[in-house]
């Protein structure tokens, strides 16, 4: 029982790394019905993006962590976010009213230079950062000597998620841009009739994706204590999964099918086999695109000839 | 940037570059620049001016690359500019598109001979470069890939399933081979329909259930395929041998003639010195006839109903169903056939090498296979020819700079998708037409669903 415990918070703490980044991938879906290949990318760069600002602070002298972690959190966020601002300018937009595989072989592509990119700029060998967030509780004292933990860094994760989540909710249920949001997403040539400038908000959406990719690295980093260039296949992956999972094109559903992959993974891991765990994680994107397209909280798709 | 808040028009088909153009100007161009200069500065501050490793202890170092980081500021404002000008010079996009009619007639000219002229030289490769083993090795490449993009062309460029995980079918023909010979002694020439067989039953059973998916979502379920055969290649140890692979995968025999320096090897009985480039040029001409083999029963499938129901597949998959097309078996088919040549494919690669490992069917392959048949054209058999020569002999070309290549690669996809979104043979030749065959232009063809 505390051995199921632990695995439900270290699976939760995972599910919301994956749900910051599958609400990236929701929010392109919805908006312009692609997949952006290259979001796993961002995700990682995110990663190293904190980690060099978070080396650069250090060495300045800097002691205070929670000072740190902030300006961290808000570089990494700021410059992750223009990455994503300049991949969309680069690879999407041109080829936003070009036929339908364009765009995803050259999400593939971008994919690839983020990736090698990182490999050429920072080197192909894996970062380790030594724990920079230590301690924290121990919530129950097992009978056999197995205690279920509750780190802090855990709890920042999870916090984090959650305060981002709120603001993001209400970033795009209560504000113009939001609004803008979600009027593109169901019609992007009326959106653009009644005055929404759809190139602007198409724009922002890769932003925010961008911005919340970024600090899914951050907690990546600071969780595991590494990074590597190649790390956001996989995680891309993943997140997408959980995209699917949720219902493609909605954000509580991104959030829930994160959370679902990481426990899924998490006890996959934990009662089976570690080898494993990725392939039971594609496994059930495929699963779930046969059995239920539309995800858990996704609107079946309408075909319109 | 312009002003976005002026008169949004419905469905602006281009960036706001274009009407830029209304404004062109030296001060215009240089604004542009310098934003673009900016935004590079902030995108690689970080990440190409500070440079950070594993020290000595374990714990990271770093140190800055200031020098790098405004070199690349600088090209990027240099790069800015030309592009901004030649985007003026060459004019609003769609003006080059009008093709003086004498070049339409030499391109078809050149079109009409290039396809016998490449054959004749492909099979006097092996006579003219018969000392020169780099070339031969490199012409081998070169064909399993133009093998591996026709393959792929039947999915991709004929039904318009966007197959990401076409590697896999490629590893399963590899890992048959491989483990039927290594285990039971099978020869090569029964290992390689086996191996095809094996293959199109995978592409059977992927293709089952992402029946009902299309576009973009099939692409990542058949990229996840890719995914789920490579780990259970790296993972499945008894089996595949794990991460090391599998070594001592017999040599191909000339139908059960080895190519080897015994007595009983076929020099010996053909009278002549061995050498051991004999077996190189087999393997050239293998792979030649393999990969003619599919090109002739791709050309042939074309013709069958199966094939004209592929091409409608790929333009219109509701219009299909309308009309009757049964689209389960259409798209099985499909899958199916780029499946089994993928194995043959996989089947040659594993003989050739003598040794696999899950490391040869990554993603990257899929990509690159993907790549050329994109580049091709879709659906041109010509092509992807050209693009098979193009890709890999651009990856030679960039040998030495091995980490920039995936790099180059990656650029060369997006700058593609940009510039020529339907590939370097960019158009639909119907195979059914009605008194005269007219080429499509593929600016006028609108995709399906595929």
């Amino acid at each position: 029982m505390d051995y199921f415990a632990q695995q439900l918070i270290n699976g939760l703490v995972l599910g919301s790394i994956y749900g910051l980044i599958a609400i990236g991938y929701t929010m392109v879906y919805g908006i312009v019905g692609m997949i952006n290949f290259a979001h796993g990318d961002i995700f990682m760069i995110g990663g190293f993006i904190a980690l060099i600002s978070f080396l650069v602070l250090v060495s300045f002298g800097l002691t205070a962590v929670p000072l740190i972690l902030l300006i961290v959190l808000l570089v990494a966020m700021a410059i992750t976010a223009l990455y994503g601002w300049t991949v969309e300018r680069i690879a999407y937009r041109p080829l936003r009213h070009s036929f339908r595989l364009a765009p995803m072989l050259s999400a593939i592509g971008m994919s690839f230079i983020l990736t090698n990119f990182s490999q050429v700029a920072q080197g192909a060998r894996v970062k380790p950062v030594p724990p920079i967030i230590t301690g924290g509780y121990t919530l129950h004292e097992g009978a056999s000597g197995f205690n279920v933990q509750l780190s802090n860094i855990q709890i920042i994760v999870v916090a984090t998620t959650v305060v981002l989540l709120a603001l993001f909710t209400w970033l795009v249920s209560r504000t113009r841009l939001g609004r803008d949001m979600r009027a593109c997403e169901q019609d992007q040539t009326m959106a653009a009739l009644l005055g929404v400038d759809v190139d602007r908000t198409i724009s922002f959406t890769f932003v925010i994706g961008a911005a919340l990719a970024a600090v899914a690295g951050m907690m990546y980093l600071l969780y595991y204590g590494l990074v590597d260039f190649f790390m956001g296949f996989v995680a891309g992956i993943k997140a997408f999964t959980a995209a699917v999972l949720g219902g493609i094109g909605s954000l509580p559903g991104a959030m829930l099918g994160g959370l679902l992959i990481g426990l899924i993974e998490t006890f996959w891991s934990a009662y089976f086999s570690v080898e494993y765990k990725d392939v039971a994680a594609f496994s059930i994107l495929i699963v779930v695109l046969i059995f239920l397209p539309t995800g858990l909280l996704g609107r079946p798709e309408v075909e319109k000839v | 940037m312009s002003a976005p808040s002026s008169a949004p028009l419905p469905a602006p088909s281009h960036s706001q570059n274009t009407s830029g153009i209304a404004t062109s100007g030296i001060a215009f161009i240089l604004k542009k620049a310098v934003i673009s200069a900016f935004v590079a500065l902030v995108l690689f501050s970080l990440m190409i001016g500070v440079r950070t490793e594993a020290g000595p202890e374990g714990h990271l170092i770093y140190w800055t690359r200031f020098g790098e980081l405004a070199a690349i500021v600088a090209i990027v404002f240099g790069g800015s500019i030309i592009i901004e000008l030649l985007r003026q010079w060459i004019g609003p996009s769609g003006a080059g598109r009008l093709v003086p009619p004498w070049l339409q007639d030499a391109a078809d000219l050149i079109g009409r001979w290039l396809a016998p002229a490449l054959l004749v030289f492909a099979i006097l490769i092996p006579v003219i470069f018969y000392d020169q083993r780099y070339i031969l090795d490199l012409s081998i490449l070169v064909l399993t890939y133009v093998m591996l993009g026709w393959g792929l062309n039947v999915v991709v460029g004929l039904a318009g399933l966007l197959d990401l995980g076409y590697v896999a079918f490629y590893a399963v023909g590899a890992y048959s081979y491989a483990l039927l010979a290594t285990n039971f002694g099978l020869s090569f020439w029964i290992c390689l329909p086996l191996a095809g067989i094996l293959a199109a039953f995978w592409g059977v059973l992927l293709g089952f259930p992402v029946l009902r998916l299309r576009g973009d979502y099939l692409a990542i379920v058949t990229l996840a395929f890719g995914e789920i055969i490579r780990l259970v290649l790296i993972n499945w140890q008894d089996l595949t041998g794990g991460p090391n692979g599998i070594t001592g995968i017999p040599r191909p025999t000339f139908f059960g003639i080895p190519l080897s320096n015994d007595d009983d090897g076929l020099a010996a009985k053909l009278g002549i010195e061995f050498s051991p480039t004999h077996r190189v040029v087999f393997l050239f001409y293998l792979i030649l006839a393999l990969a003619l083999l599919t090109n002739w029963v791709t050309i042939r499938l074309r013709r069958l109903p199966i094939g004209r129901a592929w091409e409608a597949l790929r333009e219109d998959e509701v219009a299909c169903r309308a009309l009757g097309i049964n689209i389960t078996t259409t798209k099985l088919t499909a899958f199916a056939t780029g499946a089994m040549f993928g194995g043959f494919a996989g089947a040659f690669f594993a003989t050739r090498q003598g040794f696999i490992s899950p490391e040869s069917f990554t993603f990257h392959e899929s990509a690159l296979v993907l790549a050329i048949v994109v580049l091709g054209g879709m659906g041109s058999q010509l092509g992807v020819v050209l693009a098979a020569i193009a890709m890999i002999g651009g990856f030679e070309l960039f040998r030495g700079l091995d980490q920039y290549r995936m790099l180059v690669f990656g650029f060369a996809m997006v700058l593609l998708m940009i510039w020529r979104p339907r590939g370097l043979v960019g158009h639909r030749a119907p195979t059914v037409f009605l008194e005269k065959n007219q080429a499509i232009s593929s600016d006028l063809v609108k995709e399906g669903h595929g």
